[in-house]
């Protein structure tokens, strides 16, 4: 397994020739004997924000199951920070940095709200300093610390998820489908969160299937299919390519 | 007035020590989702250790406790979670009971052999502080009480502020909603369920080595006083620490009140024994309906079914070969032949149940003994006794089933236990059931005047029934009911949505299942001339249950091999002392080796069969495929086409939510 150092924690503001924060080449996963990434490349500028696009069943959830080391690639080199760091566990990664609010709601639903956050001190941080943050940044939750976070609503828990996720004082954040299940304004919202956080110097790594909100934030954006990354520029020249895509129905 | 103390005091002993393996179990099972049915042979090994230290080398009694539970149990733990049960966390419920119950056997075999039973050297451990006491309202309480209560005290003050006031207690609560999530929080979650293992480990020593006094040093009594903390652990719901408390409290109060009946020993004894267990029947039928999880396909194994023409050639080849094998044997051999084949019958029930359906039973060869016991009654040798008592074996078991189908397979797999235990103690043994010698004698059917008196010519009789059933059974399996079967198996939730009643379907299955069960009882009769309660206790179905896991519980071929294995192994271990435990480290290491491919050691040696003659046609030849390989259609598949292209069995992770 490849030892992580901790390093990350005030390097945001790195010069712009240090090594990106993410690289990925030639990523392969598979599930069994499915394959579902076949090769991707990627990279991940520091301090950027990068959507990364794509439907149903693109990849784009596993794609980022590796990055976190919830699941080996198959073939392929992982960089982090100039690292290589494929095969480490995602607890490793995690504490050095790297990230993730999984898809769905990535809470503990019978923890309390505060419980959940303590349980974010495992990143290394000390639980004092993760509260007082994660209050500060989000007034509603300290409204509801003591409540069950599976009781919370869905963007109550998408509030927490993110608190969680920061709690880590990540250099790398990876968020898959924020806006899940959530109306439209509680998305807007919570993507005002990100471009702040993102404005804090956090590279970010946002998954999203309806690109707007999503590519309002974003620095650059790549988009997925088949398990390949397809297309990758500015945001504003992803969303021709986005609209060949899901409507001129090339394969 | 001191009756009733001095009874209170007795229950309360026995409710403290109860509680404090209970909440061990509840404690594994909140953290880690696996139902520990080896717990307390846990409890049981800890006892012998506890004696070699103390009582055979003459270590202190602090010495002895402190290494137990500080180096023992804690390296148990390690292990027991590095090589068990970190396989069985996400595996289907039947492979978790199947696992554990391996676990629970191989422990047994374990003490048998490395403490065999002695008769120069009587082992036993005395209470603490031996008969030392102190008054309590007129009574004299022992020390021994004193400590086990507060012991039971300190463990749920100690496990309050574990679960409640630590980061990794917190961790431990959340790990069993979610260990990737875990993961992704920074935490270690094999760390953390190692954790949980090495305290249930050490709460089950400490159980154990508080009631060795009272049940002497036996590889079973004390295990099976620690599964009446299932009872109690029931009553929380495996969930709740207090109303483990409570349920272990008001069980050892039961226990002890229970001595204000007088009577026949059967009953006092019976009574005893069977309260834990009828309170564990009870609890199992009162508890609330555990709500459907979706998306639960783990780790699902398909075996291939073949061809009706396929079957059918192979099953009558398969019958001429055995009567011709058959000829050959001397009549001892022919006997143990008859009753392995016995055995495949009533592996044949579990094929339907546990390897079509996923339902454990752990009291399938109960059924077999009403069955035969029910022959007997008739005394008589037309096939109409035969048919009666498969009948009303089908009635037991669907009466058993009934009342909780609806929950889910741990709780039906406890509730058959029960079942099987009740029917020793209070059934079995009373004088109406076998006569008071206990055996009752049983004549041999004759069909259309033949009487197969001769022992060879009963075993064809056998052989027939078993090659009819197996070709029935795969008929079953090619079928709709088939089908269902094991889309109910592997996604109950969405069968919730097909409006097909699933808990009457489910109480027919297990009602054939026992009612084949009934059948192979009643040939058994026919087989031995007798039958005697003996044969058919509770705890003789758990390595029935095993040796047909390790065998192989899908197929048909399975049955068979399963049925020679248990035969086989008891007489194996009888040749020589240094056997002793041979049969149940079999059976137990084989199923927890073998539980992730419930498909056994027939398909294993198929696969090295087809290496070395890869075109050999091969009946029920067995495959595993991909939980969730998007061709749904294939696994029914009915011909092997090529099936070295079809990927291995995989257990799915929880990213289809
Ligand atoms: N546990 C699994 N086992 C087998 N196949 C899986 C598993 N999880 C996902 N897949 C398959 O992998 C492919 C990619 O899935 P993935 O979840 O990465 O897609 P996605 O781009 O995140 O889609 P969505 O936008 O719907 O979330 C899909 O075809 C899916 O069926
Ligand atoms: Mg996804």
């Amino acid at each position: 397994m490849t030892q992580v150092e901790h390093d990350h924690n005030h390097n945001h503001a790195a010069p712009r020739s240090a090594p990106p924060i993410l690289e990925l080449i030639n990523v392969h996963a598979a599930y069994g004997r499915i394959e579902v990434l076949r090769g991707v490349d990627l990279t991940v500028p520091r301090g950027a924000v990068l959507a990364l696009l794509g439907a149903n069943g693109a990849g784009k959830t596993t794609l980022l199951r590796v990055i976190s080391g919830l699941m080996e690639p198959t073939e392929g080199d992982i960089h982090l920070g100039g690292m290589h760091v494929s095969g480490a566990s995602p607890d490793a990664l995690t504490r050095a940095g790297v990230t993730m609010v999984p898809e769905g709601r990535g809470v503990f639903p019978n923890l309390t709200v505060e419980e959940n956050l303590w349980l974010g001190s495992y990143s290394g941080r000390h639980v004092d300093k993760i509260l007082t943050e994660a209050y500060h940044r989000f007034p509603r939750l300290k409204e509801r610390r003591r409540q069950l976070a599976g009781s919370l609503s869905g963007g109550e828990q998408q509030m927490l998820s993110l608190a969680r996720a920061l709690a880590a004082d990540p250099a790398l954040l990876l968020l898959d489908e924020l806006s899940m299940g959530l109306a439209p304004l509680i998305v807007e919202s919570l993507y005002d969160r990100v471009a702040e956080i993102a404005e804090q110097g956090v590279s970010i790594l946002v998954v999203e299937q309806f690109a707007s909100s999503a590519l309002r934030v974003a620095d650059y954006a790549a988009v997925m299919h088949g398990g390949r990354v397809v297309a990758t520029g500015e945001p504003d020249e992803i969303e021709s390519v986005l609209t060949e895509l899901y409507f001129g129905g090339t394969a | 007035m001191d009756v009733f103390v001095s009874y209170t005091i007795y229950g309360l002993f026995f409710g403290a020590a109860y509680a404090i393996a209970a909440s061990g179990l509840v404690l594994t099972y909140t953290t880690t989702r696996v139902f520990n049915l080896a717990h307390g042979a846990t409890s049981m090994v800890a006892a012998f250790v506890f004696w070699q230290l103390h009582v055979d080398k003459g270590m202190p009694t602090w010495a002895a406790i402190l290494l137990v539970l500080f180096v023992f149990a804690p390296l148990y733990g390690i292990v027991l979670e590095r090589l068990v049960m970190r396989r069985v966390s996400d595996a289907p419920v039947g492979v978790m009971l199947v696992m554990t119950l391996g676990l629970f056997l191989f422990l047994i075999g374990i003490a048998q052999q490395i403490w065999p039973s002695n008769t120069s050297k009587y082992r036993y451990v005395t209470q603490f502080f031996g008969t030392k006491s102190f008054p309590v309202f007129g009574v004299q309480m022992y020390y021994h009480y004193l400590i086990t209560i507060i012991a039971a005290a300190a463990c749920a003050a100690g496990l309050y502020v574990m679960l409640n006031r630590t980061r990794i207690g917190t961790a431990m609560r959340a790990a069993v909603d979610n260990r990737e999530l875990l993961q992704l929080f920074g935490a270690n979650s094999n760390r953390v369920s190692i954790l949980s293992w090495i305290i249930g480990s050490q709460m089950a020593a400490v159980a154990g080595i508080l009631l060795v006094a009272k049940t002497g040093l036996d590889y079973y009594q004390l295990t099976f006083l620690v599964i009446n903390a299932f009872a109690a652990a029931m009553l929380g719901r495996l969930r709740s620490l207090p109303f483990t408390y409570l349920g272990s409290i008001l069980l050892g109060l039961a226990i002890g009140y229970s001595q204000y009946v007088h009577g026949s020993e059967l009953l006092e004894n019976g009574l005893q024994f069977a309260l834990p267990t009828l309170m564990l029947f009870l609890i199992l039928i009162f508890v609330p309906e555990v709500r459907l999880r979706v998306g639960q396909v783990k780790g699902v194994l398909a075996a291939n079914v073949p061809s009706a023409r396929r079957a059918l050639t192979t099953g009558v080849v398969f019958f001429f070969l055995a009567l011709f094998v058959t000829e050959l044997l001397n009549p001892t051999n022919t006997l143990r032949f008859g009753e392995a084949l016995v055995f495949g019958i009533t592996m044949l029930s579990l094929v339907l149940l546990t390897g079509y359906g996923g339902y454990v039973s752990l009291s399938q060869l109960t059924f077999v003994g009403v069955g035969a016991a029910v022959v007997c009654k008739f005394n008589t040798s037309s096939p109409v006794a035969i048919l009666v008592a498969v009948l009303i074996t089908a009635g037991v078991g669907a009466a058993v089933a009934l009342p909780v189908l609806r929950l889910t397979g741990l709780y039906l797999a406890l509730a058959t236990m029960a079942f099987g235990q009740l029917m020793d103690y209070l059934v079995f043994n009373a004088s109406f059931m076998f006569g008071f010698g206990g055996k009752i004698n049983a004549k041999r059917v004759s069909l259309f005047g033949y009487d197969f008196s001769d022992t060879t010519s009963y075993v064809a009789l056998e052989l027939a029934v078993f090659v009819l059933l197996g070709l029935g059974l795969l008929t079953i399996r090619r079928g709709a009911v088939g089908r269902l079967l094991i889309a109910l198996r592997d996604s109950p939730a969405a069968c919730a949505t097909l409006g097909l009643n699933q808990r009457w379907f489910r109480v027919a299955v297990f009602s054939v299942s026992a009612g084949v069960a009934g059948l192979a009882g009643a040939l058994m009769a026919g087989l031995q001339g007798y039958a005697a309660p003996g044969d058919y206790k509770e705890f003789q179905s758990l390595p029935l249950l095993l040796a047909a896991a390790v065998a192989g519980i899908t197929t048909v071929s399975g049955a068979f091999a399963g049925g020679l294995l248990l035969m086989l192994l008891p007489v194996l271990a009888a040749t020589s002392t240094a056997l002793s435990g041979l049969e149940f480290l079999v059976l137990g290491g084989g199923a927890i080796l073998l539980a992730r491919d419930p498909n056994g050691l027939v398909n294993l040696f198929y696969r090295g069969m087809r290496a070395v003659v890869p075109r050999m046609p091969v009946p029920g030849w067995v495959t595993q495929r991909a939980a969730s390989a998007p061709k749904p259609a294939e696994v029914d598949g009915e011909e092997d086409e090529d099936l070295d292209e079809i990927p291995e069995a995989q257990v799915a992770g929880h990213g289809v939510a």
